[in-house]
C-alpha cells in the first residue's frame, strides 16, 4: 500500500515562535484586526509504502523522533492518505 | 524553419537572425536560435558596449589575465595570484529580491573557482530607491537576506559594500556583487576543452526549467511591469550544493584531474560547452539525453538552455574518469558525463546517441554550428548624443542659494544632523551585521571603514579592497563622475597604506537605444580610462548592465568600481578612523566651495544641478602617495577618506568612531557652510600625536599637498568655532538610527 | 597539553581552516577527520567546528547527527575525552543529545555577527578549567539559530550541576538565561555559540578566544 503522509511541525507549547509573533504583529497593520493567534511551523511531505496505515504511522513516528523533528522544541502531526490508481502510479501526490 | 515572430520574441533583430543564416549557410532550427538569442544578447554579447570598452587601459607588467576571461588574475608576488570579477544582478533583484541577490551571489563565486582559485571575500554595491516607499524596503530586506543566506552558508564571507539611496533606482534596484579569489599561481587554469576525445562531465545539480531564456533576455530589455510576468523563470539558489561544488571543483584541480572547469550561466550548457571548445579551435558533442533532469519531460531546448543554478563543466581525460567520479561521490556531487572533445570546430547537439569516440549518428544530430559563432555577435556603435540640457544644468550652481540661506554665522548643527539622518551617510551596520565578515580569519578591517582591509594567509602583506560610484556626480557630468568613483575607490585604499594594482568595473546604465545614455556611457568610459591611466591602474575585468529603466525613466548612469591594492607589511591593523583625546586634527587637500550633486545640496535641500567637484588626477596622485607615506610609517593616529557631506560628516565619523570630540576652527578663506559640506575631491582628515605634527605638515608640503592643522581631539562634544557645536553622544544615535529608523524596523 | 585535536568536516562546515590555525598558533596539531569517516584516530580532543553541515536544511545539525563519526565522537565523549562544538558544532551536539537543550531562530529574526561580551559563568568545565568565574571576554558570534531553550527543569537541573558556561553580558540573541555556552554534567563536552578562533590574533582585535582554546588543550 502506498500513502502520501504529511507531518505538521509546529513548536512546543511555551516555545516562543518569534516568525509567527512576527507576523501576528504585521497584521493588523493591513486591517485584519480579527487576527488573534499566529504559528509558523513546517510541513514535511513524503510517500511511503507500508503494510498498513497503522505501519506507515508507527514509522513515520520513529522518523519524527529522530530526525524529522527536535523534540526539545516542537511537536508533530501526522495526516495519512492512502494513494491508488494513478495517483499511486506518480507518486508525486500533487 | 523560424518565423519572423518567434525570433522577434526572443530577441533577435532581423540583421542578426540574417546573419545567423549566413554563418550556417541555412535556417537555423528552434534550438539553434534559442541559443544565438541568448548568447548574441546584450547581456551575454556587449554588442553595443564593446567600441567604448576597449579605450580602458588593461596592462600592466602584474596582470596575469585582463578582461574576457572568467575572472581577472594580478600576481601579486610569494607565487600568489588574485582573481577578482564584479557583476551586476539588478533585474533578477527587482522581481525576486532574496533569489535575485542570492543567485548573483552563487554566479560570481562560480567565475572566481572556475579559475583556479579560492574565493575568500564578497563585496555588494547596493542602490535602492527612497525608503519612504514600502516596495523599496521589502526590496532591501530580500536583498540584504538573500546575500546573507547565500553567502553565509556557502562560506565566502561579505566583506564590505555600499548602500546607496536614490529615487532613481525606485522599480530598478542596482544589486551588484564583487568576488574576489586567491590561488596559487601553479594553479590558474582556464576553460578550455582541449585533447580529442576528452570528456564533458556536468557537475552538480540537476537540470530544471528555472531561468529558461531569462537572465540574459530579462537584462537585455527594457524593464517595466510586465517583468513581474517572468517570475516563473526566477532561479533558485542552492548554497550548499554550491559549497560541495566549490570544494570538488577545487580538488579537482589540485590533483590535476580536470583540465578545466567552466560555470554554466546564460544559456546554460550549450554555452559553456560550446564556449570551452572555441578557446581552443576544438569541436564539443554532446548528447543532452544525459542530463540529469529535474523535472520530467524536458525538451532539448529546455535542456541544452536551462540557466539551473550550481552547475559546472569540467573537461577530463578518459583514464581519469574513475577517479573524477569517486572524488565528486565523496563531495556528494553530481557528475555525469554529457559529451567529448571533436576536432571538428563544430558545436553539435544529439538525442541519444552519445557513443564516446565512434563516429557520431548524424541522423539524432539536433544542432550543428560553429563553436565560434556563439561569440561572433554583431557589434554596435549606436548613436549618442550630449542631453540638450546639459550646459544648462553645469550652470546651475547651488552655491548662491545655499550660500544665501547659510551665511556665515549662522549654527550649522542641525545641518549636520540631518545630513547624518539620510540613510546613505546614517550608519549601514544594519546591513552588514547580517553577513558572515570574517570568516577565514583574515578580515583585519571589515565593512564600515573607509577600505576593507584582508591579512594574506602565510605572509606579511594584505590587501585593501573598496567598491564606490558616484552616480549623481555622473549625471550631472559623466566623465568627471566616472573620474570621482575611481578616484574615491582608489584614495580609499590608499587610507589603509595599500598601492593599487587593479580595478573591476560594474557599468550600470540605462537603455543603450537612448543616444543620451551611449554618450552618458561614452563620457565615463572616457573618464574611467583617463583616472586609472593617472594612477597606473589597469583595469582587469568587468561588466555591462543596459536597460536599467523603468516607465521610461534612465537610472542614472551608475559606473561602480572596485579597487584592489596590495599592502607590503601588515603587522597591524591601518590606524582606522576613531578619535582619541589630545591629538591634532589635520586636513589634507583643497576645499572649494563645491556643492553640485552633494548629499546636502540634492539630499538634504532638494536642490538639483550644478557641475561635480574638480577632478584634478595630479592632486590625486600627489594625496594619495603622501596617505600612504604616512599611513605606512603609522605617523598618524586616525585615518579617515572625506567623501559624501564632506568634512562635516567625516569629523562626525571620527568622532562618533572613538567616543571622543574635538575643537577645531574653519579655515577662514571659505565661507563656513563649504568647509563643512562641500564633497570637493581628494581629501582626507588625519589625526596626529603632537610630536608628529611637524613632521606631518613638512611631507604634505614636500608632497604638494595642502595641510592645515585645525585643532585638537578631546572632550565630549564636536565643536567647530562659530559652525557647529554638538554633543558626539547625539552625532552617534542620529547616524545610527538612520538606516534602521528609515527601514521602520527595530533595533 | 593535548597535541591531537581532531577537527570533524561536513559537507557544509566552512570553519574547520580557522580552528586548525587557531589550534596550531598554541602548538597543538590538528587533523581534519571528515563525515564518513568512523574512527578518531589517536585524537586526543575533538572540535566540531562551525559553518552549515549539510547545508542546515531541514533543522541545523538535524542530518549530521546520523554520520558516521558521530557514533565515534560519542563513544569519546562518553569516555570523557574534550568534546567541543562551536556554534554549528554546538547545534549538532544538541541534536545529537551530547548537550541539553536546542538553539532557535534568533530573537531578532536575522543572522547576527558581532563582537559580543561574555561572562565565565562556569570554571569546572573543559573549556573553562583555566579561567576564573566572572572573567569578561569579548569574542565574535556569527549565527542565525543561537537562541537557546530548554525546559525549566532542564534549566534548573543545569544550574545545579553548574553546567551554565558562558552567558552573554548584552544578551544579542534571546538566549533562556542568557546562555551562550553549556557543558554535559561531566564538563567534558562543551559548546558555545561565539567563535573562540575568530578572537585568536591582535590583528583580528581581540586575543580572548585563546583563552578558552587553551584551557580547552590543558592537560585533564
Amino acid at each position: 500500500m502506498k500513502f502520501l503522509a504529511r507531518v505538521e511541525v509546529g513548536h512546543q507549547a511555551g516555545i516562543l515562535d518569534p516568525q509567527g509573533a512576527t507576523v501576528q504583529r504585521a497584521l493588523p497593520a493591513l486591517g485584519y484586526e480579527n487576527i488573534s493567534e499566529v504559528k509558523i511551523g513546517k510541513s514535511i511531505r513524503l510517500v511511503i509504502e507500508a503494510n498498513s496505515e497503522s505501519d506507515a504511522r508507527e514509522q513515520i513516528e520513529k522518523m519524527c523522533e529522530h530526525l524529522l523533528t527536535n523534540p526539545v522544541i516542537e511537536t508533530y502531526e501526522i495526516s495519512l492518505v492512502e494513494l491508488t490508481g494513478d495517483a499511486a502510479e506518480n507518486s508525486a501526490g500533487e | 524553419m523560424i518565423d519572423k515572430a518567434t525570433y522577434q520574441a526572443l530577441g533577435l533583430t532581423d540583421d542578426e537572425y540574417e546573419a545567423i543564416v549566413e554563418l550556417l549557410g541555412r535556417h537555423p532550427n528552434e534550438l539553434e536560435v534559442a541559443m544565438y538569442s541568448v548568447m548574441w544578447s546584450e547581456h551575454c554579447s556587449y554588442k553595443s558596449s564593446k567600441v567604448h570598452l576597449r579605450r580602458l587601459p588593461t596592462t600592466a607588467p602584474w596582470v596575469l589575465v585582463g578582461p574576457g576571461e572568467g575572472a581577472g588574475v594580478i600576481d601579486i608576488g610569494d607565487d600568489l595570484a588574485i582573481a577578482v570579477r564584479i557583476e551586476s544582478h539588478n533585474h533578477p533583484s527587482a522581481i525576486e529580491p532574496y533569489q535575485g541577490a542570492a543567485t548573483g551571489v552563487g554566479g560570481i563565486i562560480r567565475d572566481i573557482f572556475s579559475m583556479g582559485a579560492r574565493p575568500i571575500a564578497l563585496m555588494d554595491p547596493l542602490r535602492f530607491g527612497s525608503l519612504d516607499d514600502a516596495r523599496t524596503r521589502y526590496l532591501v530586506e530580500g536583498v540584504v537576506a538573500g546575500i546573507s543566506g547565500y553567502g553565509n552558508s556557502v562560506g565566502v564571507p561579505t566583506v564590505g559594500g555600499e548602500l546607496v539611496f536614490d529615487d532613481c533606482y525606485r522599480e530598478n534596484p542596482l544589486v551588484n556583487v564583487f568576488c574576489l579569489g586567491i590561488l596559487p599561481k601553479s594553479r590558474l587554469v582556464f576553460a578550455r576543452a582541449e585533447g580529442v576525445g576528452n570528456l564533458a562531465v556536468l557537475l552538480g545539480s540537476a537540470t530544471g526549467r528555472d531561468g529558461i531564456g531569462g537572465a540574459s533576455v530579462l537584462a537585455s530589455a527594457g524593464f517595466d511591469d510586465s517583468s513581474a510576468t517572468k517570475r516563473p523563470s526566477v532561479q533558485v539558489g542552492d548554497p550548499f550544493e554550491e559549497k560541495r561544488l566549490i570544494e570538488a571543483c577545487l580538488e579537482l584541480l589540485d590533483e590535476g584531474l580536470a583540465l578545466g572547469v567552466q560555470d554554466l550561466g546564460a544559456a546554460g550548457l550549450s554555452c559553456a560547452a560550446a564556449e570551452t571548445a572555441a578557446a581552443t579551435g576544438a569541436g564539443m558533442d554532446v548528447d543532452f539525453t544525459q542530463v540529469p533532469q529535474r523535472e520530467p519531460n524536458m525538451n532539448p531546448i529546455e535542456i541544452m538552455t536551462s540557466e539551473s543554478q550550481e552547475r559546472m563543466l569540467a573537461i577530463v581525460t578518459p583514464e581519469n574518469l574513475d577517479r573524477v567520479l569517486a572524488l565528486c561521490a565523496r563531495w556528494e556531487v553530481r557528475a555525469n558525463v554529457v559529451g567529448h572533445v571533436t576536432d571538428t570546430g563544430r558545436f553539435r547537439i544529439f538525442s541519444g546517441s552519445f557513443t564516446g569516440n565512434d563516429p557520431a549518428d548524424m541522423s539524432r544530430c539536433v544542432a550543428d554550428i560553429p563553436c565560434a559563432s556563439l561569440g561572433q555577435g554583431p557589434v554596435y556603435e549606436r548613436p549618442q548624443a550630449r542631453p540638450l540640457d546639459h550646459a544648462e544644468v553645469l550652470l546651475a550652481d547651488p552655491a548662491p542659494e545655499l550660500l544665501a540661506m547659510f551665511p556665515d554665522g549662522t549654527d550649522l548643527s542641525g545641518e549636520l544632523l540631518r545630513l547624518l539622518s539620510t540613510p546613505t551617510i546614517g550608519d549601514s551596520s544594519w546591513v552588514w551585521r547580517q553577513y558572515d565578515h570574517q570568516l577565514f580569519l583574515n578580515t583585519v578591517v571589515g565593512p564600515g571603514g573607509d577600505a576593507t582591509v584582508l591579512r594574506l594567509p602565510d605572509t606579511e602583506r594584505g590587501l585593501a579592497l573598496s567598491v564606490d560610484g558616484k552616480a549623481r556626480f555622473c549625471r550631472l557630468d559623466p566623465n568627471t563622475g566616472a573620474r570621482l568613483g575611481v578616484l574615491e575607490a582608489a584614495r580609499n585604499v590608499a587610507c589603509s597604506g595599500a598601492e593599487p594594482r587593479a580595478l573591476v568595473n560594474c557599468l550600470n546604465f540605462g537603455n543603450p537605444e537612448h543616444p543620451e545614455v551611449m554618450w552618458q556611457f561614452s563620457q565615463a568610459v572616457d573618464g574611467m580610462s583617463e583616472a586609472c591611466s593617472a594612477l597606473g591602474i589597469p583595469v582587469i575585468g568587468g561588466n555591462v548592465s543596459f536597460y536599467n529603466e523603468s516607465r521610461g525613466a534612465d537610472i542614472d548612469p551608475t559606473p561602480v568600481v572596485g579597487v584592489i591594492g596590495v599592502i607590503d607589511s601588515l603587522a597591524a591593523p591601518p590606524p582606522g578612523m576613531a578619535f582619541s583625546p589630545g591629538e591634532h586634527v589635520v586636513t589634507l587637500g583643497t576645499t572649494l566651495g563645491e556643492f553640485g550633486g552633494s548629499e546636502w545640496a540634492y539630499v538634504v535641500h532638494g536642490i538639483d544641478g550644478g557641475s561635480p567637484p574638480v577632478a584634478d588626477l595630479d592632486a590625486a596622485r600627489y594625496l594619495h602617495g603622501l596617505i600612504r607615506d604616512l599611513v605606512s610609517r603609522r605617523v598618524v593616529s586616525a585615518v579617515h577618506d572625506v567623501s559624501d557631506g564632506g568634512y562635516g560628516v567625516a569629523l562626525a565619523e571620527m568622532a562618533i568612531a572613538g567616543g571622543v570630540g574635538a575643537s577645531l576652527i574653519p579655515e577662514d578663506d571659505q565661507s563656513h557652510a563649504a568647509w563643512c559640506f562641500s564633497e570637493s575631491a581628494s581629501r582626507i582628515v588625519v589625526t596626529v600625536p603632537p610630536e608628529k605634527l611637524s613632521e606631518v605638515l613638512t611631507a604634505a608640503a614636500d608632497a604638494k599637498v595642502a595641510a592645515r592643522d585645525c585643532g585638537t581631539t578631546g572632550g565630549t562634544r564636536l565643536i567647530v568655532n562659530g559652525v557647529f557645536d554638538v554633543a558626539v553622544s547625539d552625532l552617534a544615535t542620529t547616524w545610527r538610527s538612520a538606516v534602521p529608523l528609515a527601514l521602520g524596523v527595530n533595533e | 597539553m593535548a597535541r591531537r585535536v581532531a577537527v570533524v568536516v561536513f559537507p557544509g562546515t566552512n570553519c574547520e581552516l580557522d580552528v586548525a590555525r587557531a589550534i596550531s598558533s598554541l602548538g597543538a596539531h590538528t587533523e581534519s577527520v571528515f563525515h564518513l569517516e568512523d574512527s578518531l584516530g589517536s585524537a586526543e580532543a575533538v572540535i566540531i567546528p562551525g559553518g552549515f553541515a549539510h547545508g542546515d536544511y531541514l533543522r541545523t545539525g538535524a542530518l549530521a547527527q546520523f554520520s558516521p563519526i558521530m557514533e565515534s565522537v560519542s563513544a569519546f565523549a562518553a569516555a570523557g575525552g574534550p568534546v567541543l562544538g562551536i556554534c554549528n558544532g554546538f547545534q549538532i551536539l544538541t541534536e545529537t543529545g551530547l548537550l541539553p537543550g536546542a538553539l532557535q531562530k534568533n530573537a531578532g529574526l536575522k543572522f547576527l555577527c558581532a563582537s559580543v561580551g561574555l561572562s565565565v559563568a562556569s570554571n569546572r568545565s573543559v573549556l573553562t578549567r583555566t579561567t576564573t568565574v566572572g572573567d569578561q571576554l569579548q569574542i565574535p558570534i556569527n549565527h542565525f539559530e543561537g537562541n537557546y531553550i530548554c525546559d525549566r527543569e532542564t534549566l534548573a537541573q543545569m544550574k545545579a550541576n553548574d553546567q551554565i558556561v558562558l552567558r552573554y553580558t548584552d544578551n544579542p540573541n534571546g538566549s533562556l538565561d542568557d546562555i551562550a555556552g553549556v557543558s554535559n554534567e561531566a564538563g567534558n563536552v562543551v559548546g558555545l555559540m561565539p567563535h573562540p578562533e575568530r578572537a585568536s590574533a591582535e590583528i583580528l582585535g581581540s586575543v580572548d578566544g585563546l583563552v578558552l582554546l587553551e584551557s580547552f588543550l590543558a592537560p585533564l
